[in-house]
């Protein structure tokens, strides 16, 4: 669906991506794992076109993207960030149905996908009309999640969407994030720092540091066969959620 | 927004229809009260002719303005005295008569004519117990008292028949300073000022016991008032021209002594003054019983008022919205590309710091007119940097994080700014158009001096009578106007932002 072929990006002198090469298939879930500055983020940043890679080229459906169909790519690509991001001057509904607008999709198509969003994501339909400001935080995410799906686009991409809220609405939308990508059925690719997140999530994990993948599988594979010792440092440095995790990770 | 600009447009659109006149006579006068009368005499015998619309602009900043709106063609005639135009207009070294003035004139497609009496003469003079106590009667006993506190007006100082030629030919050495005419005679009474000009036809030299001091070496030369008009306008408007002609020799020394003094002491309006000369002296009629003083209610909102709020809402939205036009995009663009940012910033800041009087006399010349474009153009300049700079500063605080989901949604940069950026800024923007206009309200009261109107008409024409209570009939609506627009914009800060930026 997505691959991407040794793209690098560095700031200054700083290599924020050493050269990366990285297939996502179809229906599919990854999560991009690791420290802060460890390149996930970048990585995430250049699927969507938000950073021009130094190097590399990044493809949608077997396709290269380029300056000239990069906004066309972004229709097919659902991008969620923490908090949602929002615009909040428009309505939830305004901002869900933003683009489509744009697009002069016909209004009953619009309103109709509203609808069945509002089913997928579990937002009651009178918090539509609310402007951000007015909505909890996992109404929030839950809003930005509609956005990027409103096109449905084949492929989903989230930065850290669980990153701002409370560990309740944490764990409520991590299990319906992992319905409604069995669901859907899209490519998904996700950044976290947070291991229980992932292995919950994940079809494959990709754990990143210094720009570097030091190893890439299922949780499993990296506790059972560690390629680098750093794996095992970082595993064991997420305790909390560990002791309920082989049962879930290992099917 | 939208509706913003139409509620500006309809703003403009009475302003507009408040302006404008076909065959018309425009009589321009200087800043001093007895240019005003003179001025106000001639558009009032032209009136009577029915032949043509006369117009008066009022108190036109000074002799170099009037001068060049009349060879604009933004006036047709004004009053003005044969020593200024030989000295001061055509720099002439020596003396020279009047059909001599004519021939030199005559190139310019501008003629001169019509003396109407009286020789006002400059002059300079001290408080009359002080030259006592000194003993000085001429200014050439003057010229011995170097430590004496000269305080002349800003164009005595720089006219060749002014300062410079009499310091020369009496040798004086002290060092004068520059303070306006019409405040020059409370200084010198209260002896904050030694040694001032004056006209000799001016009111207050008796009332504050002034002697005026002997020219023994004849360096002035006579100032007898005449017409100064455009060659074409007695063809023009032949009828005009014959009554005006009528003036000829009408006025004595002693008469516009008088007249003055009716405006500067017994506060009569100058148009009261003009037709009470023109009742008595011309047509022969009885003295008009003085007329009774208007209260101060009736002098803010009667006669012009309406004119020139109209004239001032003009300055103001009219220079306003040009702003706004040039402004806004100027500050995106600015936001836009980094590169340019710094100049344009630097240069909108640059054009606040250019004394308003300059930039009003730079534009003049530009445009070879007085009146309300180059007003326009001026407060137009200033107005941008409000604008600009909140423009440029609403957008580049739009957080990244939504400026970046706008751009991974897949829109387009102009449906970006259009239905993101804009809007987040909308805020900001309007608070920079704001100050711009609230400011403009004030700069605008600076345009009354190249003949644009509005209300600094009369603050103008306040200080040169020296009356606070005409000053402040231009003071006040001003200030009630700033405060008008400034609710005005809070209303409008409602209407326009969108719901989810507003305080809750």
């Amino acid at each position: 669906m997505i691959s991407v072929e040794n793209v690098a990006k560095s700031y200054k002198s700083q290599t924020a991506l050493a050269p990366t090469t990285l297939q996502f298939d179809p229906s599919s879930t990854t999560v991009l794992i690791g420290p802060s500055g460890c390149g996930k983020s970048t990585l995430l940043r250049i699927m969507v076109g938000l950073v021009a890679p130094d190097s590399g080229s990044v493809s949608v459906e077997g396709a290269q993207v380029t300056a000239a169909n990069i906004e066309a790519m972004r229709h097919r690509i659902g991008y969620v960030i923490q908090d949602g991001g929002l615009f909040p001057h428009l309505t939830a509904e305004g901002n869900v149905t933003l683009l489509a607008k744009f697009l002069k999709k016909p209004s009953g198509d619009i309103e109709k996908r509203v609808g069945e969003l509002c089913e997928i994501v579990q937002l009651p339909r009178e918090a539509l009309g609310r402007f951000p400001s007015e909505l909890s935080g996992g109404q929030r995410q839950r809003v930005g999640l509609m956005r990027a799906l409103m096109l449905d686009p084949p492929a989903l991409l989230l930065d850290e969407p669980l990153g701002a809220l409370d560990p309740i609405t944490r764990n409520e939308l991590q299990g319906e994030l992992k319905s409604i990508f069995a669901r859907l059925g899209k490519t998904v690719v996700l950044v976290t720092h947070d291991m229980g997140e992932a292995a919950y999530l994940a079809d494959r994990i990709v754990l990143m540091r210094a720009g570097k993948i030091v190893q890439q599988g299922t949780l499993a594979d990296m506790i059972e066969r560690p390629a680098d010792p750093y794996v095992t440092e970082f595993i064991r440095a997420q305790r909390s959620p560990l002791p309920a995790l082989p049962e879930t990770a290992a099917p | 927004m939208t509706r913003f600009l139409l509620v500006l447009t309809l703003l403009l659109t009475l302003a507009v229809s408040a302006v404008a006149a076909d065959n018309s006579l425009t009589v321009g006068s200087k800043r001093f009260t007895e240019s005003y009368i003179l001025a106000e005499i001639v558009k009032q015998v032209a009136d009577q002719t029915g032949e043509a619309k006369a117009e008066h602009k009022k108190g036109l900043g000074n002799t170099g303005i009037v001068f060049a709106a009349l060879k604009g063609g933004s006036i047709d005639v004004y009053p003005e005295y044969t020593g200024t135009i030989s000295q001061e207009l055509l720099k002439e070294k020596g003396a020279i008569d009047l059909p001599g003035m004519k021939a030199k004139l005559g190139g310019q497609g501008l003629d001169v004519g019509v003396p109407l009496g009286f020789n006002d003469t400059y002059a300079l003079a001290m408080r009359e117990d002080q030259a006592q106590k000194l003993g000085v009667k001429t200014m050439s006993d003057l010229a011995k008292h170097p430590e004496l506190h000269f305080g002349l007006s800003p164009e005595f100082l720089k006219r060749a028949d002014g300062w410079p030629g009499v310091a020369s030919t009496y040798g004086m050495s002290a060092a004068p300073e520059g303070i306006d005419h019409g405040l020059a005679y409370e200084a010198i009474a209260q002896g904050q000022i030694d040694v001032m000009d004056i006209y000799s036809t001016d009111a207050k030299i008796e009332k504050y016991h002034l002697r005026v001091l002997e020219d023994d070496k004849k360096f002035f030369p006579a100032y007898d008032a005449v017409l100064l008009y455009r060659a074409d306008l007695p063809t023009h408007l032949p009828k005009t021209w014959a009554a005006l002609e009528g003036l000829k020799g009408k006025i004595t020394a002693a008469r516009m002594v008088q007249m003055n003094a009716d405006v500067e002491l017994r506060s009569q309006t100058f148009a009261q003054v003009a037709k009470g000369f023109i009742a008595h002296d011309l047509q022969g009629g009885a003295v008009a019983a003085p007329e009774k003083q208007q209260s101060f209610g009736q002098r803010l909102f009667g006669g012009d008022f309406w004119k020139l709020t109209g004239e001032h809402l003009w300055l103001v939205f009219g220079s306003l919205l040009l702003a706004v036009i040039v402004g806004v995009p100027l500050g995106v663009w600015a936001a836009r590309a980094p590169v340019a940012a710094g100049p344009i910033l630097t240069v909108v800041g640059l054009i606040q710091t250019i004394p308003s009087l300059a930039l009003l006399i730079f534009l003049l010349t530009l445009f070879h007119a007085i009146g309300t474009k180059p007003a326009i153009a001026a407060l137009f300049l200033y107005s941008l940097l409000p604008i600009v700079r909140n423009t440029y500063t609403g957008l580049t605080d739009i957080a990244p994080a939504l400026r970046e989901s706008a751009i991974a949604l897949g829109l387009p940069a102009a449906a970006r700014l259009r239905l993101i950026e804009l809007p987040l800024a909308s805020r900001a923007i309007l608070a920079g158009i704001k100050t711009s206009a609230v400011i403009n309200v004030g700069t605008a009261t600076i345009a009354a001096l190249i003949g644009a109107g509005g209300y600094g008409e009369r603050i103008v024409s306040g200080l040169a009578v020296n009356d606070n209570a005409i000053l402040l009939t231009g003071a006040i609506p001003a200030a009630l106007l700033a405060l008008v627009v400034q609710g005005a914009f809070d209303l409008l800060d409602r209407v326009v932002t969108p719901a989810g930026l507003r305080p809750r």
